[in-house]
């Protein structure tokens, strides 16, 4: 059996991971991915504490979280095509339309 | 053959088969695990975006993989067809249709960037070394979910404790729908 902890940590790294990319690029479409890759790390833990505390709850909302992710999706490809057609360009630098 | 030399055989057989699972087990996980994080650095740091959503499309199968190991079937199934199946094309039809210019890559505060990360890291790594994990345990241990299959399981369990939840959940994604025409479509908040 591999022990719990291992897949805490696994989701840690995978969690920086994202907030890195977030942090680091310019790209909005990459900041989205670096997103899902945050999320992936939530579902790891969810799915490895349902299994070592025999609690199907965890499966469940893993369930809920590919839901809202989905919806994520929708909506920020919505916005990046939206943002897109004003600016023709995809630099988050780029996007300060509220800044005054 | 005596029936004591019988039985050792086969308790040495059995004995000999559940290390192999065991080591089968840690090495799969190692191989899962080594391949979600170079798949997932190479995401954030490719120049390319099709390079990073398909490297996230390894990335999400082996995930599924990790998912298999902790017996979650269903979630497996559900993550290569939603994620990988769904999400994933959405995106890269986006990327196609943008037609994008290599820009620069990183941020201006690529240093600092890096630095907060490591920061989060240490932080996390420093409160889990204070926690111990431990809860109650339920009632689904891996045998009665053999027994009883992940799918219905989780069915069970959705559908009665979870029912307003999941109603909300559906309410959610027709928002998002609703929101992603309006968002998307041309001159429909220009009028």
């Amino acid at each position: 059996m591999v022990p719990l902890s291992y897949y805490v940590m696994l989701s840690a790294v995978l969690f920086i991971i994202g907030v890195t990319g977030v942090l680091i690029r310019r790209n909005i479409i990459i900041i989205l991915l670096s997103i899902e890759l945050m999320l992936n790390a939530t579902n790891i833990n969810f799915v490895a504490f349902s299994h070592y505390l025999h609690a199907i709850t965890g499966q469940v909302i893993v369930f809920f979280t590919l839901t809202v992710a989905a919806a994520e999706v929708a909506i920020g490809l919505a916005i990046i095509i939206a943002l897109y057609r004003k600016k023709a360009s995809l630099n988050v630098e780029e996007i300060n339309r509220l800044k005054w | 053959m005596s029936p004591f030399l019988t039985w050792l055989e086969r308790s040495i057989l059995h004995t000999r088969k559940r290390v192999g699972d065991h080591l089968m087990t840690q090495l799969l996980f190692f191989y899962f695990a080594g391949v979600i994080i170079v798949t997932a650095i190479y995401v954030i740091a490719s120049r390319n975006p099709i390079y990073s959503a398909l490297s996230l499309l390894v990335m999400f199968f082996h995930v599924a993989g990790l998912y298999v190991l902790l017996n979650a079937e269903f979630i497996a199934a559900i993550q290569v067809i939603v994620y990988a199946g769904a999400i994933l094309v959405l995106y890269l039809f986006v990327v196609m249709l943008l037609n994008l210019r290599q820009e620069e890559r990183y941020h201006r505060h690529f240093a600092l960037g890096i630095f907060l990360g490591l920061v989060i890291f240490v932080e996390i790594v420093l409160a889990f070394a204070q926690t111990k994990f431990s809860g109650t345990q339920g009632d689904f241990t891996a045998a009665k979910l053999k027994e009883l299959g992940d799918t219905q399981a989780i069915g069970q369990t959705m559908y009665t404790t979870y029912l307003f939840p999941f109603e909300v959940a559906s309410l959610i994604l027709l928002v998002a729908m609703v929101g992603a025409i309006v968002l998307a479509k041309k001159g429909i908040i220009e009028k």
